[in-house]
């Protein structure tokens, strides 16, 4: 029987992934993207499985409003990606230091 | 039912309608001729929406079965909101429009932001939370990225992205623990759930939404997107940043931990405190090695946020009340700190060191003078207005028995003081190096005048904030 706490534990897992796509890629900026992405989709697992432990359907309809802003965030941060390759010419993450912090 | 709701989120659906409006219009007839009118007209519209608000609104309403709260401390954020809003927009006007980063895009994503602010600060719900936060961010990382043809504004914009889409998944899954644990979204019913005993669950959603917030307000440690992004955005969005969007952070801090989580203070109490201290002296310890005077005032307003998250640590009416004192005063003195950063300029060129400022004072007395005053202000030196500001924050923790925390804030303040002194010793004592051009905007000239004025006549009484605060501070905290 699948119960709630192995829903908790995949969503935990690929969020991690997705926390450690951010800090340990070096390669390229598409792949934070993914990253990025994979964080919002293991919070909607979350979202989905408290909805359905709870009976309550909120849980639900967060998870529609949080797919809705993860495409508007995608679309966004694609944006400004075609902006920084056409003035650096590259999206490699060791690129992305013109501003050292 | 929804007739009286809708009245209630009034202001914000007007501003929305505004924003889409104005981006027809300005996109069907003549686009970036229109754009200097459209700064205009939008930071008009700000000053009578903040008026509206503060003069209209009264007593404690709430929409949408609680998730909108329309109360003491929301319209007091608001005002603060839309005045700094407007402020930012009429000084960049003339900047923007002789570099040619006028479009017609600024004034509607500054104001499409300033909608984002005005929900998430009266949010009552986690979702109504995150989608104005949202909403917020999204228009903050375009604007930064404004300049489209530099490298330094795209990769500004490019790193606010990820750092900011970070955060947002931190909340993110902060706000679906809590959830989960509590058994609603609504904070009405997270308060409740999370007063007797809160389980660990719940915990972990209160330390993701902290850390979550706590990169919203870039407090310390999670403050490595703020120099780069202040640094690369264009001179007049990095006065956007370090005005508005601080405030509706730092509040919507405030309505979470005090609206959410208030009757659990202890169990938050000593997260929010390490990060006040932590960011009180990176603050002041980073900003002293800064040439740029951009990335400077990224450092101090880390700093200051550390102030601001001290009053917040306290956990009474007092800290809350101290908090938006703080942020009231952190907001003017940094309007006019930038009023006067916009107007640094070498043969029509912008500068940004600090070194370009060595006696400064010869040639422009009158505007070093209110220099003089600001940064007297912002380290918190007495007659000025900043000693206030953090007197309060100081006094707050310390009647609330974090004695420690306030010894420690007065340390990094004492800290702080060389950086904001070493500008005035530049402009006094310094070298004479190649002099800054004499003329500047009779805009940011009447800015940098007022804010400079307000610090030294607002001793006085501080402009009577301080029972308004006190009355948003007392609708807050239950």
């Amino acid at each position: 029987m699948i119960g709630l706490e192995h829903y908790l534990a995949v969503a935990a897992a690929l969020f991690v992934i997705g926390i450690f796509g951010l800090f340990l890629n070096r390669k390229n900026v598409i792949i934070l993207l993914m990253s990025i992405e994979l964080m919002l989709l293991a919070v909607n697992i979350n979202f989905v499985a408290f909805s359905s432990y709870l009976d309550d359907l909120v849980g639900q309809v967060f998870t529609l409003f949080v797919l809705t802003v993860a495409a508007a965030e995608a679309a966004i941060g694609l944006a400004i990606l075609v902006c920084f390759f056409r003035n650096r010419g590259t999206i490699d993450v060791e690129d992305v230091n013109v501003m050292k912090g | 039912m929804i007739s009286a709701d809708i009245q209630i989120v009034m202001p914000e659906i007007l501003l929305a309608i505004y924003a889409m409006l104005a981006l027809l219009a300005a996109v069907y007839t003549n686009k970036d001729k229109s754009a200097s009118l459209l700064t205009w007209v939008t930071s008009g519209l700000f000053v009578l929406m903040g008026l509206w608000i503060g003069i209209n609104g009264q007593g404690t309403q709430t929409a949408f079965d609680g998730m909108f709260n329309d109360d003491g401390f929301s319209r007091f954020a608001k005002v603060a909101i839309l005045l700094s809003a407007a402020a930012v927009l009429m000084m960049s006007e003339a900047y923007m429009k002789r570099r040619g980063l006028l479009r017609f895009e600024y004034p509607i994503l500054v104001a499409l932001s300033v909608v984002g602010m005005m929900v998430m600060v009266s949010a009552g719900d986690l979702m109504a939370l995150y989608m104005g936060l949202e909403l917020q961010s999204l228009s903050l990382y375009v604007v930064a990225s404004l300049r489209r043809d530099s490298v330094k504004s795209t990769e500004a914009g490019l790193k606010y992205f990820v750092l900011g889409a970070l955060s947002s998944g931190l909340l993110l899954y902060g706000a679906s623990l809590t959830y989960g644990f509590a058994g609603t979204t609504l904070f009405s019913g997270i308060i409740e759930a999370s007063a007797h005993h809160p389980s660990l669950g719940l915990l972990f959603g209160i330390v993701f939404l902290v850390s979550g917030l706590a990169f919203k307000v870039s407090a310390a440690p999670f403050h490595m997107w703020t120099p780069d992004v202040y640094e690369g955005s264009p001179t007049p969005v990095t006065a956007f940043f370090a005005t508005a969007p601080k405030f509706a952070a730092m509040a919507m801090f405030a309505r979470v931990v005090h609206d959410a989580f208030g009757h659990i203070v202890s169990d938050w109490q000593q997260i929010v405190a390490l990060l006040a201290v932590v960011s009180m002296f990176l603050g002041a310890v980073a900003a002293i090695g800064q040439k740029d005077i951009k990335r400077l005032m990224a450092y101090s307003s880390i700093a200051h946020m550390g102030f601001a998250l001290m009053g917040l640590a306290a956990g009474t009416v007092l800290g809350v009340q101290a908090m938006l004192i703080y942020m009231a005063i952190y907001v003017t003195m940094n309007i006019g700190a930038f009023a006067f950063i916009l107007g640094m300029e070498r043969d029509g060129r912008p500068v940004t060191s600090i070194e370009s400022l060595k006696m400064y004072s010869k040639r422009q007395p009158l505007r070093a003078l209110a220099l003089l005053v600001l940064m007297f202000s912002l380290a918190g030196v007495p007659p000025m207005v900043g000693f206030f500001g953090k007197f309060y924050v100081l006094r707050a923790a310390f009647d609330a028995g974090l004695a420690w925390l306030a010894v420690a804030g007065v340390i990094a303040s004492v800290i702080g003081a060389f950086y904001y002194l070493r500008i005035v010793y530049y402009m006094y004592f310094g070298e004479e190096t190649e002099q800054l051009d004499g003329k500047m905007n009779p805009v940011l000239w009447g800015f940098l005048m007022a804010a400079s004025l307000a610090m030294l006549i607002g001793v006085i009484n501080l402009f009577g904030i301080e029972p308004i605060a006190q009355a948003a501070a007392e609708a807050l905290v239950h």
